[in-house]
């Protein structure tokens, strides 16, 4: 198989994986508690990296665009300039990438250990589809999660940016928070949610089938882990560049 | 009485008496044979490939209703495969499986979700879900099902009872021993009486008297319950056991096993030989002892 007809497979896999799960959701069982689970470990377990990610990115973004705004006189721009990167781009991007992760890795991880013990044969064989009682509770805490996470990435971002300014630079509070109000519109931030909802549903899609696609073992498994990965993160950010490009088409924000 | 009773009872090498009372009815009970006819399981040459080498190559046998067929060959001849063939875990390039008459081949994961759940898997290492306690892992099929939690509790500790497991109820399958494992899965896999039961290679690995105890619960299920079933293995004694040994009842209610030794009777047991995905020997095991092929007599023999 050549590399074209090979990513073709791969990527009609992955989008009979997402519809299996989808079709899945209007039947019964529901799966309520295992998605309920998943929210929280993916969620509440990601909140620690995300905060800290969050805050000290902001920092730093103040840290090294101060110098930049004040050799033009522009320092009462710095919250605009710290918030606007934080939401549109380096909120949604790194959350994504933190909990690729921590979270992608755990799930093809899992899932793939569970194919190699024979646990997903098991599974069907006892009656219950695998992938909705495994993939859609995962992928649903994925598309649910990230968000709230991306949203609490930018608000820390932002006191991080504002930390800095007051402490590190002596600039008065409201400075910073005025640009800040003044900077971010409505477009940014319905940008800032649509982006992550869309990494989610890709990062949970690749998780679970590189996971279910394990093959030969232990070594399959770390195999399978550092494919989903890797895989993982590049998507999230290629598909980061034509959302943000779709997205000023869509909200007129060219 | 009661005491002589309850003497007698504490005298029994752990085997459960509950099934031993179910089995004690059925054994008189009036056998509808009309369906009888229709086998169980049936494989019409069936062929699967896998990177240009056949691993099942034009494969054909049937398990009649209550046959164990003890499927033996050493590893990679397809064993496991056959298995998975029958509960439609992975289908085949070409052929045809039935399952109580019904052909499965061309049966879609929905459809196969109906079949699955009136088999019993038992897999080589248990399989079992170990992010669930022992007592979920054996409720799985009946939670999934929607059962209310009193009915579920019942049935779990019925076939922990059956597998002799019931104090081991509330542990991690990573706190079990390799043969409770394999016990653990096989209540698993009998929750709601499967009239078909699948073992893949159930004593690989186990202690002798262990491997004893698995022999023995497939043979209560043989000839207590009427199951039929594929019992998959290379061990040689798991076949002079299921092949020579048969439970009944006896007076105090209780299962026993009895040596076939010189009398006449019928072991429902029936032996298929693989090798490189074909049947090369199929019969009983009076006849596979006397069979002159040389490949049948070295695994026998083991040179």
């Amino acid at each position: 198989m050549n590399i074209v007809t090979r990513f073709l497979l791969e990527l009609q896999e992955m989008s009979l994986l997402a519809a299996g799960a989808a079709r899945g959701l209007f039947k019964k069982p529901r799966y309520v508690p295992e998605t309920i689970e998943q929210m929280d470990s993916v969620g509440v377990g990601s909140l620690t990296i995300i905060i800290l990610t969050g805050f000290f990115t902001g920092g730093v973004l103040t840290l090294q665009t101060y110098q930049t705004l004040a050799s033009y006189g522009a320092v009462d721009q710095l919250g605009y300039l710290v918030s606007i990167s934080l939401v549109r781009e380096l909120g949604p991007v790194l959350t994504a990438l933190m909990v690729t992760g921590r979270v992608v890795s755990a799930i093809s991880a899992e899932l793939g250990s569970m194919v190699v013990s024979e646990q997903i044969d098991a599974m069907r064989a006892l009656g219950t589809d695998p992938v909705r009682k495994l993939v859609a509770p995962r992928l649903i805490a994925l598309v649910i999660t990230l968000p709230l996470l991306t949203l609490i990435a930018d608000v820390m971002g932002i006191a991080g940016g504002w930390v800095v300014s007051i402490f590190l630079y002596g600039l008065p509070s409201s400075m910073f928070l005025n640009s800040v109000r003044d900077g971010i519109t409505t477009d940014d931030i319905i940008g800032g949610i649509v982006k992550p909802l869309v990494f989610a549903f890709l990062m949970g899609t690749i998780a679970c089938h590189k996971g279910l696609k394990t093959e030969g073992g232990t070594v399959g498994v770390g195999r399978s882990t550092t494919t989903a990965v890797v895989t993982a993160s590049i998507i999230v950010i290629i598909a980061d560049f034509f959302l943000a490009k779709a997205l000023q088409v869509i909200l007129g924000t060219q | 009485m009661m005491t002589q009773n309850s003497i007698d009872r504490l005298n029994t090498p752990g085997l459960d008496n509950r099934v031993s009372d179910q089995a004690a009815e059925s054994t008189f009970r009036e056998v509808d044979d009309s369906d009888r006819a229709i086998p169980a399981i049936e494989f019409r040459d069936v062929t699967i490939e896998y990177d240009g080498r056949n691993v099942l190559n034009s494969l054909s046998f049937k398990v009649m209703k209550g046959e164990t067929k003890i499927i033996l060959g050493g590893s990679g001849c397809g064993k496991s495969t056959t298995i998975k063939l029958v509960l439609g875990l992975i289908k085949p390039d070409s052929g045809q499986v039935l399952v109580n008459g019904e052909d499965i081949t061309n049966y879609s994961e929905t459809e196969m979700m109906r079949v699955r759940r009136k088999i019993g898997m038992i897999f080589q290492e248990g399989a079992l879900f170990d992010s669930l306690s022992v007592y979920e892992n054996v409720a799985f099929k009946l939670h999934e099902q929607g059962v209310p939690e009193e009915e579920v509790e019942a049935e779990v500790r019925r076939m922990l009872r059956f597998v002799n497991l019931e104090d081991a109820i509330d542990k991690l399958p990573a706190e079990l021993s390799g043969g409770m494992r394999r016990r653990v899965g096989i209540a698993r896999a009998l929750v709601g009486d499967p009239k078909i039961v699948m073992f893949d290679e159930p004593t690989a690995g186990l202690d002798p008297p262990t491997a004893r105890t698995i022999c023995e619960l497939a043979m209560k299920l043989r000839d207590l319950e009427d199951v039929s079933s594929i019992f998959v293995t290379h061990e040689m004694n798991n076949l002079d056991y299921l092949c020579s040994e048969y439970a009944v009842v006896n007076e105090a209610g209780e299962v026993v096993f009895e040596i076939e030794g010189e009398k006449l009777c019928l072991i429902n047991s029936k032996v298929l030989m693989m090798r490189d995905g074909q049947v090369i020997f199929s019969g009983t095991d009076e006849t596979l002892r006397k069979a002159d092929d040389r490949y049948i007599q070295k695994f026998l023999r083991g040179h």
